[in-house]
Order: structure tokens, then C-alpha cells, then sequence
């Protein structure tokens, strides 16, 4: 079979869904690459690039759609585009079939197959096919970048002989695959990185990689993110409140924000409010990659950088990944060549649509003249395995909480044992003769140090410790040594029988500690 | 104060005593320590023979020079394999000579009450000046030993104190001397290692503990010498029936209790003759016994009470059953895994010190680091017979210290290894005690090797382990049994790796 890609029609769009190494790959399973010319200039593969890798050159988009059987493309179809195609032909590419009903129905109708690229299911075996993780990675980044390219300081502190220059605080709202990426971006480049998301559960994520997560002083049963397929679910009114509150609290320190909070059909959320833009500094930036749904922040421009008042510059791109066009083709074509592996089980060159199988059956919105979106919810749960009896996920609040609440414990322990002990050297102290009580001083003080010092015995030494304290506790010796002068022949007997014995153990003890101890080498 | 030296040197040895114990925190500085401790014994016996032990200085010397041969051929001649007898042994000593000395006191107490008696004087009769010993014609006190003269000066209430603390020390060092010689026979094969009691159990044992308690009353009222000598006996059958009753894994924690118990007899002989330094070390080593008690006991999530009294209790339920088969494996087919892993943990245990296979692991490891992979040892805190006893043998045979790690430090990288190696080590490798809540060793930390991705168990037969609970590592999926005496499987599978 034949599979092809065209040239995007939209304008500005740079990406191309084959490129030479895809097609090489494509090959490999059996598969006829074409591809129409000039469709991969802007992403910086010109035709004889892909001519070299085996793939025919058609000079129409026309022919194209005539001559493939697969067709893998980057944006939805146009109307123009979608008329081109035939049934029985199979289309690849991102649909947004919520919002393109239209057009999918006419997809149906005409009996075109169509796999929406945007529908894979998030479950571990799709990963190698996200291409909404792929592209939101490259977002990330380049928000990042596209922030620095107008923000007008260093990231990194810097100390030099010209002066000291503060590291820039760069604030990225919003944790999923973007802000992920921002994240690590934004902190290789040197800036302090804070980071926020609804789901306190990627705190852990987040500090991995080197950001900060804020939180919110706020109690409440939060929904476990993984259920909604590990996107964000909107949250209540009151946590809302306490969230602005906290972003408020945080702009004017911070020099760049990147929203990329976004919840799955709804129009974004808005977290920074006019105000927030207000109090920042001028030369602040925010780059707002929910810009396509409305924006994170409601002065954002759609596909337009724009500067306020107080000359906060407010950047409402969304072409992220065509910015970056060479690296975004090669992820994108990647995901499509992996779709086309799992589309494709005997690497005969047949496509084999199996709608038995969840990540082809999630993805595919148009098959055999039905429209078959929504899907159905997969078979295996995104959800790997239920949490553990939810003990493990502690937010970090907790664990101070608990940590707080285990230090009370132990002080309230330690005071009792304290109090019993005091109590029964009083106790004995009532009763017993001055003479007495010196020595159970004594007593009580070697007891305490004793303790103290023999937990800190490294568990390998246990052994060596035995034998020295073996060796040590014939300090009875003293004992026999005193007594044996005596006048009387029983105790001069024992007495010598005492020092004999005890001087075995001294002798024994110690030596034998010395030979074991001479053994332990280090490497 | 006639001997104010001697208390000064006392000082200073108590304080070179508890240096010697803080140094063994760490390899280096224990070898330090040792050193100080050595020297704090001589400076108190220096001091005592040339303070208050003056009466037959000689004899005393030459006693300490016969003494000393025979511990120093004790100490050269004994393998590393036998480390737990030879500590347990020397605690039967401390433990016998606690009563000597504890016996002397009674008999001095005796003498001196007789001297009393003969001056037409009542021994402890507090005079209107506040002293005691004034009343005793001048030539007669000084005509006694120091010790005497420490009891003649003593009152009536002291010396009933000083009779509690007597008999709490003959109590305790018999207790110790009988219970470390069977522990010793257990450890060295002497004694069947089995739990095994007298018909009647422990009410057998709270019968004679209760008998010595009415024994001591009667000994502080005055009732004579024959109740103290009924009491040691007493105390003597307890500590051969109470170490006769607890099984050979949980010799870890009899041995470091037997060493805790030599400590506080000699802390009570201390009391008894009034030594502060006695008293420091005794408390030292009684302490130090305890708190290594406390870790195996830990380590084997049972309370000390019933380790002691002996045996595991029967299981709370119905054990999950265990499927599947324990598959074998041949020595190339360790080898080969070997030869492809990165990562190896080894875990030793008791059957390693039995077969004497230390020298084969450590040989093994040599060359698997030779060949650039990590090897590591995960050391169980009651692997053995005694505490720590896994590190010692390991360090004989030059295994370097570093890359022995305790449980709590590599529990968490099994996942991670490629192969784990059981050597002779069964219950503190048992998933049980994690997946079965009815096992009896439900709850006690084991060593989670199961987790790596492969596990090769050297046994000698399909046999359960001491606790006789069947363990379901043998039957999982990614474990292959490796039958055969360690040491004839490690040599077999040294001769496939070179």
C-alpha cells in the first residue's frame, strides 16, 4: 500500500507528517512512501532529501490523494482536502472531533477511515503515538524561549565586574507535559522556577526537576488526577480563590509566568487576572499557551504578542511547535510512524484496522462509513492499578504534619520515660542511705551514657563490641584483687580463682577484638 | 581517703572506657578504641594492685600472667567461625567470677560480724559520734584487709544494701555462667541446638525465680550463709533451663543478653564493694548488651519477652499456601547470569558460616568486580549466631567493609540489581513475613532480594529454615535454586568464571 503526505494548506503551518527517516522506517513495514513536492521546505526537508530515502515525488496534492491509501497529514483537513479523498482511504492526522463534527461526519459519509492523532489514549502502551505529549513538550520549550527572546535580562544570576545581575523568577502554571517541560527549560537556563498545578500530586515531578511547587494553604479532598486520565478537572470556587490569592501574592517577584492550565473541553481557566499583569514589573513577560482557548489570562491575544500599559509583554502564540518546525516534523512523523507499526502487525505493507485494539479503536473517529467517536472507555484503565490504599501519596503538607505529629509523640514519650525515671531514683533516694545513693549516681550516669554511646556502634562492629565489652566486664577483677589479701583462706581462694578467671576473659577479649578489627578493609 | 590515687586512676580508666565503646562507630576508629580500652584495664588493675589489692601482690601477678596465657592462645587460636562461642564462654566467666567475688563479700560480712562479736561488740551499731568502727580494738581493724575494713566501718542499713546487692550479683552471674556455657554448647555443637525444655516449662523457671526471691528474704533476715548457697544453685539451674529452651537463630539475642547480664553482675558486685568503677563499666556493659538485645529482637519483630521464653508461637491462622515448584539450576547457568549482570547483591547467612564458604563468596566477588560489575552484600541484623557475626567473616576473608551494607541501607536497591544471591540464609529472605499476615513471622523486616530481577538460592536441600516455615522466595518466578553445600557450589561455580 501506499502512504503519502501532502503539503499543509494551512497558512503558517511548517510541519510535514513523513520525513526521510520516518519514510525509511515506513518502508521497512512494507509501505510505498510519496509525498507531495515541496511539502517538507519549510520544516527543512527539500525533495531530493526524501528522494534519497526511496520516496516518490508527486507534483499535486491532487494526485497525492488519488495515489495513497494512507494518508498522513499534521492539521484537520480542509473541506477542500477531505473531498479529495475516496473510501476505503485511511487519514492520519489531528482532527479535534469535539469541535469538527462537520467535518467528521463528512468523513463518514464518504467513507473515509479516520484516525485522529489528538484521540490516542493516554495508557503507556499509546505513549510511543502521543503526539499531544510531543508537541506540548516542544511548546514548553519554546515558550520558554520565546519568553527569554523578550524578556530583557540574563535567566542566571550573575556576579561580573560590571555588576550583579539577579536571576530572573520565571512562574509556570500549570504541570502537565508543557509546563514540564517549560520547567526544565527554564532551569537549565539558570532562572529560579516555581511552579503550580491543581494536582498536588506532581509536586514530586515538579521538584525533579528543579522547580519549586507552591502550595496552597488549602484542605481539600482532591480528586486523584490519574482518574480523569491524568488531565486537570475543574476545581471548586474556594480553591480557586485561594489559588489567585497565592498567584497575586507572587507577582510582583516574578519576571516571567507560562500558563499552560488547561482542562479538556472547556474553555481555559483564567489564573492570572488584570491586576496580577498590573502588579508585575515592566519587562515582565507571560507567554500563555492556553492562548488557542481563550487564554489563561484574559488580556491574552490570540497569534499575537501585545504589550500593556505598564509594559508587561503578553505573548498569545500557538503555533509553539511550527516555531520549531524540523524538530516537531521528526517527533510528529515519529508518532505517526509508530501508529502505522501498530496499524500494520504482519510489516506486510497492509493496514490492518483492528478495532478490537484500545489505542486504535480510542483513535479512530471514522471507519467503514459510521462515525465512531466518542469512543468507548478503554479496556485496560488508564489508571495503572488502583493507589495503593491511598497512603502512599501524601502531599507534602501531610508529611509535615505527620513528621509534626511523630516529633509530639516522641517528646511526649521521652518525657514520661523521663518522669518514671526521675521518680524512681527519688523513689529509691527516699529510702536508701546517702553512701548508697553516690554510687547509684554513679550507676544511673553510666547507664544514660552507656545508652548513649552504644547506638551510635556501627552494626558491623556488633561483634568486635561484644567481645569488647566481654573483655571490659572482667573489670571484677578489681573485686578479686581487693578481697584476696584477706586473712581468711576461703576467700584468698576464691578470690585467686576470681583474678585467674577474669584475667582469661581480659587477655582473651581484647585480643581477639584487635585480630577481628585488623580485618576490616576498605576497598 | 587512703586511696585517692587509685580513684583518680579509676577516673581515668572509666573515662578511656567509654571512649573505647564511642570508637567502634566507625572501622578506622575502632582500632583506635581498642587500644583504649587495653590501656584502661591496665591503668585500673595497676592502680588497684598498688592501692587496696596490695595483700599477695605476687600472687595476684602471677595469677594475671597464667590467665593471660591462656587467653591469648584462646584469642589466636580461634576461627572467625566460632566467634560466638568463644564470646559466649567468656561470659560464663565473668559471669563465675562474679559469684566468687560476690561470695567473698558474704563471707568478709561474716567474719567481720564474728570480729565483732568477739570484741563483746554488735556488728553496724551506729555510736552517738555517727561512726561504726570506732568500738573495734585499734590492732584489729588494722589488722584488716582493705575490704574488711570497708565493711567494718559500714551501718546496719548499709550492710543490709550491700547484702541486696550481693545477692542480686551472685544471682545474676550464675544466671550468666550457666546460661553462657549452654549457650556455648549450642553454638559449638556440643549441646542439641533445638528449643528444649524440662516437663513443667517455664512454670519450672517462675517456681525457682520465685524460690530465690524467698531464699534472698531469708538470706537478708539473717537466716545465713546455706539460703545464699541454695540461691546460687537456684539460680544456676535457671540459666541452663532457660538457654536450654530457645533455638539456635535466636542465639543473637541470648548471646547479647548473657552480655548485658555479665555487666550488671559486675555493676552489682560494684555496688557491693562500693567501686565506682565497677559500677561504670558494669553499667556500660549492661547497657550496651541491652540496646543489641533491643536491635535483634527488632529485627525479628519479637518481643524480647518471647524470644525469651522461647519457640515461635504457633501461626494466627491459616499460612497461605504456596504454589508452584522451586526450580533448580546448575552452576553454568549461574554463571552465565553472572556473566551478563551488572548489579549482584549477595546475601549471607548462617549456612555460609556453617559450610565455611566465606572464602569461595569472597573469592567470587574479587572476580566479579574484576570484571566491572557492583557487587554488594546485604547484611540481615540477625544473619548468624551473633550480632554482626556476617561482617566478621566477611572481613576475614578481605571482603572490604564498604561494600557490606546493613538491611535499612539496601533494601530499597533490590529492584534495581540483576541478580541476588541467597547463601544460606532462608527466614530473613521470606516474603511471608511481608504478603501473610498469619505467618508466624508476619511483621519482621526481611530482605526484599525477590525484587531483583533475578534471585539464585545456595541451599542444601529443599528443607525449611530454623522457624520450619515453608518460604515462598523458593517458588517464585524469577528464583532458581542453586541445591548443594555452599562452599562445594561456589567452588564448582569459581572453576566457570575466571
Amino acid at each position: 500500500m501506499k502512504i503519502g503526505t501532502p503539503k499543509e494548506v494551512m497558512k503558517g503551518e511548517a510541519r510535514v507528517a513523513m520525513t526521510p527517516d520516518s519514510a525509511r522506517q515506513l518502508q521497512k513495514l512494507g509501505y510505498e512512501c510519496i509525498i507531495e513536492s515541496g511539502a517538507g521546505d519549510a520544516a527543512g526537508y527539500n525533495d531530493d532529501t526524501y528522494k534519497e530515502a526511496g520516496v516518490e515525488v508527486v507534483k499535486t496534492a491532487a494526485a497525492l490523494w488519488k495515489e495513497a491509501d494512507v494518508v498522513a497529514k499534521v492539521r484537520p483537513p480542509t473541506d477542500a482536502e477531505l473531498k479529495k479523498s475516496r473510501e476505503g482511504q485511511l487519514l492520519i492526522s489531528f482532527f479535534y472531533p469535539a469541535q469538527n463534527e462537520k467535518l467528521m461526519q463528512q468523513a463518514a459519509n464518504q467513507g473515509t477511515s479516520v484516525i485522529a492523532m489528538d484521540m490516542v489514549p493516554r495508557i503507556s502502551r499509546a505513549q510511543k503515538m502521543d503526539a499531544l505529549s510531543s508537541m506540548a513538550n516542544i511548546a514548553g520549550y519554546r515558550a520558554v524561549i520565546e519568553a527569554g527572546n523578550n524578556f530583557g535580562r540574563f535567566f542566571t544570576g550573575q556576579i561580573t565586574a560590571a555588576g550583579k545581575v539577579p536571576p530572573a523568577k520565571v512562574l509556570v502554571v500549570g504541570a502537565g507535559v508543557a509546563g514540564l517541560a517549560a520547567i526544565g527549560t527554564s532551569t537549565s537556563l539558570g532562572a529560579i522556577t516555581y511552579a503550580f498545578d491543581v494536582r498536588p500530586e506532581v509536586a514530586e515531578q515538579v521538584e525533579s526537576m528543579g522547580a519549586e511547587f507552591v502550595f496552597l494553604d488549602f484542605e481539600e479532598e482532591q480528586q486523584d488526577g490519574a482518574a480523569t486520565g491524568g488531565y486537570a478537572s475543574v476545581s471548586s470556587p474556594e480553591f480557586a480563590a485561594a489559588q489567585l490569592a497565592k498567584f497575586r501574592e507572587l507577582a510582583p517577584d516574578i519576571d516571567i509566568v507560562i500558563t499552560t492550565a488547561l482542562i479538556p473541553n472547556r474553555e481555559a481557566p483564567e489564573l492570572w487576572t488584570a491586576d496580577m499583569v498590573a502588579a508585575m514589573k515592566p519587562g515582565s513577560v507571560i507567554v500563555d499557551l492556553a492562548a488557542e482557548k481563550g487564554g489563561n489570562c484574559k488580556m491574552t491575544v490570540m497569534d499575537e504578542k501585545i504589550v500593556t500599559d505598564n509594559g508587561v509583554t503578553i505573548i498569545g502564540y500557538t503555533d509553539f511547535p511550527s516555531r520549531m518546525a524540523t524538530q516537531s516534523s521528526n517527533l510528529y512523523a515519529t508518532n505517526i510512524r509508530h501508529m502505522m507499526t501498530d496499524l500494520t502487525p504482519e510489516k506486510d505493507g497492509q493496514v490492518v484496522h483492528n478495532m478490537e485494539d484500545d489505542v486504535i479503536r480510542g483513535a479512530t473517529i471514522a471507519h467503514e462509513k459510521a462515525v465512531t467517536f466518542p469512543p468507548p472507555p478503554p479496556k485496560v484503565q488508564a489508571i495503572a492499578a488502583k493507589p495503593k490504599e491511598k497512603a502512599k501519596e501524601l502531599t507534602p503538607e501531610e508529611k509535615r504534619a505527620n513528621e509534626v505529629a511523630a516529633f509530639k509523640a516522641q517528646t511526649k514519650q521521652q518525657v514520661t520515660l523521663l518522669a518514671i525515671g526521675a521518680a524512681l531514683v527519688l523513689g529509691v533516694g527516699l529510702v536508701a542511705p546517702a553512701s548508697f545513693m553516690q554510687h547509684f549516681i554513679v550507676f544511673v550516669l553510666s547507664v544514660f551514657i552507656g545508652f548513649q554511646v552504644i547506638w551510635n556502634v556501627a552494626h558491623s562492629l556488633h561483634t568486635p563490641l561484644m567481645a569488647v565489652t566481654n573483655a571490659i566486664s572482667s573489670i571484677v577483677i578489681l573485686g578479686a584483687l581487693i578481697q584476696i589479701g584477706s586473712s581468711s583462706l576461703l576467700i584468698t581462694l576464691l578470690a585467686a580463682l576470681g583474678i585467674f578467671m577474669a584475667s582469661i576473659n581480659i587477655f582473651g577479649g581484647f585480643l581477639v577484638t584487635r585480630r577481628m578489627l585488623a580485618m576490616f578493609q576498605k576497598s | 581517703m587512703e586511696f585517692g590515687f587509685t580513684i583518680a586512676a579509676y577516673a581515668v580508666a572509666a573515662v578511656l572506657f567509654i571512649l573505647s565503646l564511642g570508637g567502634l562507630s566507625g572501622q578506622e576508629s575502632a582500632k583506635r578504641a581498642v587500644w583504649y580500652g587495653i590501656v584502661g584495664m591496665a591503668i585500673a588493675i595497676l592502680a588497684t594492685l598498688i592501692g587496696p589489692g596490695q595483700g599477695l601482690f605476687v600472687a595476684s601477678i602471677v595469677l594475671i600472667a597464667l590467665g593471660a596465657g591462656v587467653g591469648y592462645q584462646l584469642a589466636t587460636r580461634v576461627q572467625m567461625t566460632q566467634m560466638p562461642e568463644l564470646v559466649a564462654i567468656m561470659h560464663s566467666l565473668v559471669g563465675l567470677a562474679a559469684v566468687f567475688v560476690g561470695f567473698n563479700a558474704d563471707i568478709m560480712i561474716n567474719n567481720i560480724g564474728d570480729l565483732y562479736d568477739a570484741n563483746g561488740l554488735v556488728m553496724g551499731a551506729v555510736s552517738d559520734d555517727g561512726y561504726t568502727a570506732i568500738g573495734l580494738p585499734k590492732e584489729v581493724y588494722d589488722g584488716l584487709s582493705s575490704f574488711g575494713k570497708l565493711i567494718a566501718k559500714k551501718t546496719n542499713v548499709e550492710i543490709n544494701i550491700l547484702k541486696v546487692e550481693l545477692v542480686l550479683g551472685i544471682w545474676i552471674g550464675a544466671v550468666t555462667f550457666t546460661g553462657s556455657v549452654i549457650a556455648y554448647g549450642k553454638l559449638a555443637g556440643k549441646v542439641d541446638s533445638g528449643a528444649k525444655k524440662l516437663p513443667g516449662g517455664h512454670l519450672l523457671n517462675a517456681a525457682a525465680a520465685g524460690l530465690s526471691l524467698l531464699l534472698a528474704i531469708m538470706y537478708l533476715g539473717g537466716s545465713g550463709s546455706w539460703t545464699l548457697v541454695l540461691l546460687t544453685l537456684l539460680a544456676l539451674f535457671i540459666g541452663y533451663h532457660l538457654i536450654m529452651g530457645i533455638g539456635g537463630a535466636d542465639m543473637p539475642v541470648v548471646v547479647s543478653m548473657l552480655n548485658s547480664y555479665s555487666g550488671w553482675a559486675a555493676a552489682a558486685i560494684g555496688f557491693s564493694l562500693g567501686n565506682d568503677l565497677l559500677i561504670v563499666v558494669g553499667a556500660l556493659v549492661g547497657s550496651s548488651g541491652a540496646i543489641l538485645s533491643y536491635i535483634m529482637c527488632k529485627a525479628m519483630n519479637r518481643s524480647f519477652i518471647s524470644v525469651i521464653l522461647g519457640g515461635f508461637g504457633g501461626p494466627a491462622g491459616e499460612q497461605m499456601a504456596v504454589e508452584g515448584e522451586q526450580i533448580a539450576i546448575d552452576a553454568d547457568g549461574v554463571a552465565n547470569a553472572l556473566d551478563e549482570a551488572d548489579s549482584v547483591i549477595i546475601i549471607p547467612g548462617y549456612g555460609m558460616a556453617v559450610a565455611q564458604a566465606q572464602q569461595n563468596v569472597a573469592e567470587l566477588t574479587r572476580r566479579l568486580r574484576a570484571k566491572g560489575k557492583t557487587v554488594r552484600f546485604a547484611i540481615h541484623p540477625v544473619a548468624g549466631r551473633l550480632p554482626g557475626h556476617m561482617n566478621v567473616l566477611l572481613a576475614e576473608a578481605k571482603v572490604p567493609y564498604d561494600i557490606v551494607l546493613e538491611m535499612d541501607e539496601i533494601n530499597d536497591d533490590f529492584p534495581d540489581t540483576d541478580v541476588a544471591i541467597v547463601i544460606g540464609s532462608n527466614d530473613i529472605v521470606n516474603p511471608a513475613a511481608q504478603d501473610d499476615p498469619n505467618s508466624p513471622i508476619a511483621g519482621m523486616p526481611v530482605l526484599e532480594c525477590w525484587k531483583a530481577k533475578q534471585v539464585f538460592v545456595s541451599k542444601r536441600g529443599q528443607g525449611t529454615g530454623y522457624s520450619g516455615i515453608e518460604n515462598p522466595l523458593f517458588f517464585k518466578d524469577n528464583t532458581r535454586m542453586f541445591y548443594g553445600d555452599a562452599k562445594a557450589s561456589l567452588d564448582t561455580l569459581l572453576t566457570k568464571i575466571s
